[in-house]
């Protein structure tokens, strides 16, 4: 277990990366805590992949350095950094049983046959695996060979992280619940220090203490799930975290209030922006309720999903969503209002504070 | 709803059944019919029963020849499966040299068989082929045309050279479809090259190296033109394999039914040593 640093890593695939945009992974500069949970959260392209593949010592960047633990381990390739990594398709041995799976990675580093009984025997039982653990490999379903590969980084107690690249992908859906949850007790009961890669957010959020929200190549934030629900630093990462995700509408600024369309709201504090920006104001359909008093709406479309309904209405010109209870009725002359605690502004896409 | 009842469909099966008919049925049937009649021309025929079986079982020259057959077939199974994983495995994955290599590897194989023979027979003359003659400047007595071993070396390296290709295609074909993941997970484990090779490469090509078992196992078991264009058998009848006695005892001889009865017995030998591979091989795949 450790932690991990990320000094000033960039990586471009080209030799001579010229611009910016060259490069598939934008400047990073953190510290992982060593113990925590990280999801790598983002679309197809967005160099989660690329910063895993940094960390799993799959590839050199082409600037900057990775630490372990205060070492440098930039240019260690992955058996000597001690990771371990599941991988999108099940990897196991076929032609093992699950304890030789489970035994390979310490036999191979000399250890002991007793030793290796001994720790193989726990990590079967940590994975409750002891029903299959004579069993070959080969036949086993998807979610279990999934539980192999895990087992295989587990059962060696000095890992410095496991990695996961959308270790779910190929699992039943009733079973990935599953996996899930006992991955995050493993994690609270061992914790190890984990780094999770996926596109879906639900997969991030419960995982995850920390979620890495990342697009086109830089990451956009890092924050627990809640900074994401609730201060969202990008407007990508409100519009990508929470279904819907978190209607952005044009405003303009003057003091403490902001003007949308022929509308006023009153911000918590003043906030101040350069002139040229963009300015827009976020909001999370969970934060806009019906009210008499409020702002006229027209309603273009209900959405009924189960337990809550989704409204998409126009406001001022702009499509806005929000979110319903199943029982709430939807009154014949809608008029919306804005919790102010759910409000953030943002600047060219990036949020800025507002002052008391 | 009355439902219509029309064969009349069968009919459109009906040139394949008549190409079937004319290509194997027929042709196999006229080998079973002479396999028990007796003829002396004339188109007379005399039922035998079942004694040309009883007559090439328990003959000592069909029992040499199935020797050598089994030895021949052996032998080049034992080298060029092998030879042809480790070509496989060092050849590169990708860029230029992989298709440089692919293309001389299917090289030999697009050359015709009696070519083959032709090409060997010549490289290995003793005084004036690159091969005989470069062994026996160094030293060594080697004359394929008159030592039973210089012979034999020589078929097998003919039929080494020649087939060895194909192995190392399908092995290569089953090797680039591993996904990349098996590696990258075998070096987080800490596995030597050997094990990479006994657990993850090993077991995955086991389909392809079934096929090539078989195709192999099928070809060199029927194998003809190129020793009989290389050493006609010879010398005496020590590369006579089983295809080559069958031809001399059909066309040579003109004995119809010993021959029928030979190639029976031939053609379900081979049928029952491929079901049995390829039950066994399979074995213990589905569970």
């Amino acid at each position: 277990m450790a932690r991990i640093n990320l000094d000033h890593i960039r990586h471009a695939y080209s030799p001579n990366p010229q611009n910016e945009d060259d490069y598939a992974l934008k400047e990073v500069d953190h510290v992982w805590d060593d113990g925590g949970a990280y999801a790598l959260l983002g679309p197809s392209g967005c160099g989660k992949t690329t910063l895993l593949n940094i960390i799993s010592g799959l590839l050199v960047p082409s600037e900057g350095k990775i630490l372990f633990d205060g070492q440098d381990v930039t240019h260690l390739n992955t058996q000597d950094r001690n990771i371990a990594q599941v991988f999108q398709f099940p990897v196991v041995y076929d032609t093992m049983s699950v304890f030789d799976n489970l035994a390979f990675p310490l036999r191979n580093r000399g250890m002991g046959e007793s030793d290796v009984l001994k720790r193989v025997n726990e990590t079967i039982e940590m994975l409750d695996l002891g029903a299959w653990s004579k069993r070959r490999a080969q036949g086993l379903s998807a979610d279990l060979k999934q539980k192999i590969s895990l087992g295989r980084g587990m059962v060696r107690s000095d890992v410095n992280a496991i990695l996961f690249d959308e270790p779910l992908t190929v699992i039943d859906p009733h079973m990935k619940w599953q996996l899930r949850s006992q991955l995050k007790l493993l994690h609270k009961q061992f914790s190890h220090t984990m780094v999770y890669v996926t596109h879906d957010q639900t997969e991030a959020l419960t995982f995850a203490d920390k979620v890495v929200v990342m697009l086109g190549g830089e990451i956009l934030q890092i924050g627990t799930p809640e900074d994401l629900f609730e201060r969202p630093s990008h407007t990508f990462v409100g519009y990508f975290i929470g279904s819907p995700g978190m209607n952005v509408l044009p405003i303009a600024l003057e003091g403490a209030s902001a003007h949308l369309g022929a509308q006023a709201i009153q911000l918590s504090g003043g906030v101040s922006v350069q002139p040229s920006a963009k300015v827009e104001m976020g909001i999370r359909p969970e934060y806009i309720h019906f009210d008499p008093n409020g702002m006229d709406v027209a309603i273009t479309k209900v959405e009924d999903i189960g337990r809550e309904k989704i409204i998409r209405a126009q406001l001022e010109g702009s499509e806005i969503a929000l979110v319903l209870n199943e029982n709430e009725p939807i009154p014949a002359d809608p008029k919306v209002s804005f919790k102010g605690a759910g409000i953030n502004i943002y600047a060219d896409d990036w949020r800025v504070d507002m002052g008391a | 709803m009355q439902k219509t009842w029309n064969n009349k469909a069968w009919f459109l099966v009906l040139p394949v059944l008549l190409i079937v008919a004319l290509n194997a049925v027929v042709p196999l049937m006229t080998v079973v019919n002479y396999s028990v009649q007796e003829t002396f021309g004339d188109n007379l025929f005399f039922f035998e029963g079942t004694r040309w079986f009883r007559e090439v079982l328990h003959s000592d020259r069909f029992h040499a020849s199935l020797g050598r057959q089994f030895l021949f077939t052996f032998t080049i199974l034992m080298i060029e499966i092998p030879l042809g994983v480790i070509v496989a495995l060092s050849m590169p994955k990708s860029g230029v040299w992989a298709s440089v290599c692919l293309v001389l590897m299917a090289l030999p194989l697009l050359i015709p068989w009696n070519v083959v023979g032709a090409m060997w027979n010549i490289f290995a003359l003793p005084d004036i082929g690159l091969l005989g003659y470069s062994l026996n400047a160094l030293g060594i007595d080697y004359n394929f045309t008159r030592q039973p071993v210089s012979a034999w070396l020589t078929v097998v390296m003919m039929d080494v050279w020649h087939w060895t290709s194909l192995v190392v295609l399908l092995a290569y074909a089953g090797l680039q479809s591993i996904d990349g993941a098996y590696y990258q997970a075998a070096r987080i484990d800490g596995a030597s090259r050997w094990s990479v090779f006994r657990y993850i490469q090993l077991p995955k090509l086991k389909h392809v190296l079934i096929i090539a078992f078989l195709l192999r196992f099928m070809d060199s078991f029927m194998i003809y033109t190129e020793p009989f264009v290389l050493t006609g058998g010879g010398p005496g009848n020590t590369t006579t394999f089983l295809s080559i006695d069958l031809v001399k005892a059909a066309l040579g001889e003109f004995n119809l039914g010993i021959a029928a009865a030979m190639s029976l017995i031939y053609f379900l030998m081979t049928l029952l040593v491929c079901w049995l591979f390829y039950t066994l091989s399979m074995k213990g795949e589905t569970q």
